[in-house]
């Protein structure tokens, strides 16, 4: 799996790290995770209802941190889950871009298996870079 | 070295970190424990209440209350006072969960009386008061409304019907802060929390039936006055907080913060959680009237969810929730950055008192607290795990030393992560039934995170906030049924 709970930090909190040699599926993965920290059965999710997202910072852990930001806010708003179908990042001079297709559908407590709820991104211990050609993220999840 | 090994013991109760303990500390860390507590904590905790006390305007020390646990930013437990001067404010000395908080109520029924009705009641409040991942509440309110909400807090609330007027005496700061202005609010936030009013949410957020045991009262003219009787008295407490509304307050203002922390203000912090900006400052400002909004909704949130309390009650029991005295004990919150005045080395001024997983406590005397609470001081309310019960507690003078804070769980002792892979909800769920406790949840895993192994034992948390002298107990209650999201 291209991301991992870790057990012994964020005591209260859920910590995930993701890693890939692609950027763009790193965002993917953290999406993935942060959906797999509320629901127990993502593969359950159908994709019916699409939704687009465009973002930019100048900072690239920024970035993600605004992407999974997106995620939580379709959830509390319309209550939709969204994985990643289609996701591209870009730098433009000092500037990161994201562009992203996401598909799901609101939440069916009779099909996704709830875990818990995911408040907020925290900005402790975010990271994401390039080390040995593989992307790794970093992310701690308000519980 | 162990970072526990660094401390200095002060008393019996209290340890500090001296400034030399990381360069940039402008006043020492404290930490109120026994040495069993202080021993189970993780690195973690010091290296972030250390990092509290390089907030500007600090004063007096940066404390961590006998719950306490790492967090972001400010540790689970921290409570840091503010010069209102030329001190900041920080969104992670709050938490994304702002005003999260815990209701107490009374019943004048016994165990005898709901026995034969405890599953019907928990099955009907697990109804009534969505929990889970993406619950909506059922009062559906126009964006103006919602507007009206988070600046009048409770007191909308019972204008509208939902509660009694004496409910907003026995909250904390009356059921509305004074100055929320939802213009410092995004629509974002907005967005996430019009249709929540009424949800209990998830994680450790708990709606639970308990029982007062005669034994369990340990000062009953003081449970008197806080309305309970003992004599298998049954009591029901919630915990929730201000929902998407104020976790998304939070993260626009850490944002916020973090542009101009460095480049406009100059303040440099170990950890980008901490991100602040000068009380004083436009963005200071417009931060503590967005964060009131969010107090504010928090109290409409719980004083939504006790008028769907006492329906079920009344609808199971067929008498009013008069006729059942389903009085309020007293609401309290729990991630919150007020301005009070205190005394601080024989100067008595304003300081901004962020206090993040902790609990005011004011002494008997305090001019805030309700006057029926005038010789007890105020009631604390500590929500234990599902499976070992919560306690009342009072404020104490002696409490000065912690701006007036103390303690407000349990504590997690093991990471939600490493609870889930130790224990099954099912299980849990079954042996917790086996024990006389009938749990309802939206989640079964979530209910494995919340084991009661997964907490500091709570009697210690009350032993070391009672020889600290920053609360005393009161009464212990036993649960017997828990809705959890």
């Amino acid at each position: 799996m291209p991301y991992r709970f870790i057990e012994n930090e964020a005591i209260a909190d859920v910590a995930i790290e993701a890693f890939n040699i692609d950027l763009s599926e790193v965002f993917r993965d953290s999406g993935a995770a942060l959906i797999k920290t509320m629901i127990e059965n993502p593969e359950a999710i159908c994709l019916r209802i699409g939704r687009n997202v465009v973002l930019n910072n100048n900072q690239l852990d920024l970035l993600l941190y605004n992407f999974l930001e997106q995620l939580i806010y379709y959830k509390d708003t319309e209550q939709l889950l969204l994985l990643t179908i289609q996701l591209t990042t870009r730098q433009t001079g000092c500037e990161w871009n994201l562009v992203a297709s996401l598909a799901g559908e609101t939440i069916d407590a009779s099909r996704h298996q709830q875990r818990v709820d995911v408040k907020a991104v925290t900005l402790h211990q975010l990271s994401l870079k390039k080390e040995n050609d593989v992307w790794k993220a970093h992310f701690v999840l308000d519980i | 070295m162990p970072e526990v090994d660094k401390l200095h013991q002060i008393s019996d109760v209290v340890w500090e970190l001296p400034v030399s303990y990381k360069p940039g500390m402008r006043v020492p860390a404290r930490i109120y424990a026994t040495k069993e507590l202080i021993s189970s904590m993780d690195d973690a905790v010091f290296d972030q209440i250390s990092n509290v006390a390089f907030l500007p305007g600090i004063t007096g020390y940066s404390m961590c209350m006998p719950d306490g646990h790492s967090g972001y930013g400010f540790p689970i437990g921290g409570v840091a006072a503010m010069d209102t001067q030329y001190g900041v404010i920080s969104p992670g000395g709050i938490g994304f969960d702002i005003n999260c908080g815990i209701r107490l109520l009374t019943t004048d029924l016994t165990w005898n009386d709901i026995k034969p009705h405890l599953k019907k009641l928990i099955d009907r409040l697990y109804q009534r008061v969505p929990a889970g991942v993406g619950s909506k509440g059922f009062i559906k309110l126009s964006r103006s409304d919602f507007k009206a909400v988070v600046e009048q807090g409770a007191v909308w609330c019972v204008r509208n019907g939902y509660g009694w007027s004496e409910d907003l005496e026995l909250t904390e700061l009356n059921g509305c802060i004074n100055g929320a202005d939802v213009r410092a609010v995004s629509e974002k936030a907005i967005d996430r929390g019009m249709e929540q009013i009424g949800t209990l949410g998830s994680g450790n957020h708990f709606l639970e039936i308990q029982v007062l045991r005669p034994e369990n009262i340990y000062d009953k003219e003081t449970a008197r006055i806080f309305g309970l009787r003992g004599e298998n008295q049954i009591t029901v407490m919630f915990h929730c907080g201000s929902r998407g509304f104020g976790h998304q307050v939070a993260s626009d203002y850490l944002q916020e913060f973090l542009k101009v922390m460095g480049s406009k203000y100059h303040i440099q912090v170990p950890d980008r959680e901490l991100a602040c900006a000068p009380f004083k400052s436009p963005e200071g400002q417009a931060y503590f009237n967005a964060m009131k909004c969010a107090i504010n909704m928090s109290f409409a949130n719980r004083q939504v969810i006790l008028h769907r309390v006492r329906e079920v009650f009344s609808e199971i029991f067929g008498r009013s929730p008069e006729k059942l005295n389903m009085h309020m004990v007293y609401d309290v919150a729990h991630n919150t950055a007020q301005v009070e005045r205190h005394t601080f080395q024989g100067t008595e001024k304003e300081y901004l008192v962020h206090r993040k997983g902790s609990t005011r406590a004011f002494g008997p005397g305090n001019q805030l607290i309700p006057e029926r609470f005038r010789n007890t001081g105020q009631p604390v309310i500590i929500g234990g795990s599902m499976e070992t019960g919560s306690y009342l507690l009072a404020g104490m003078n002696t409490g000065a030393q912690t701006f007036f804070s103390t303690a407000h769980g349990s504590g997690r002792t093991m990471s939600r992560t490493k609870a889930r892979n130790m224990w099954q909800g099912r299980n849990l769920q079954q042996k917790m039934e086996s024990e006389g406790i009938y749990i309802r949840t939206a989640s079964l895993s979530g209910l494995a995170e919340e084991a009661g192994l997964a907490y500091k034992n709570i009697d210690d948390v009350v032993t070391a906030s009672e020889l600290a002298g920053i609360s005393r107990r009161i009464a212990r209650f036993i649960p017997l049924g828990n809705v959890k999201g």
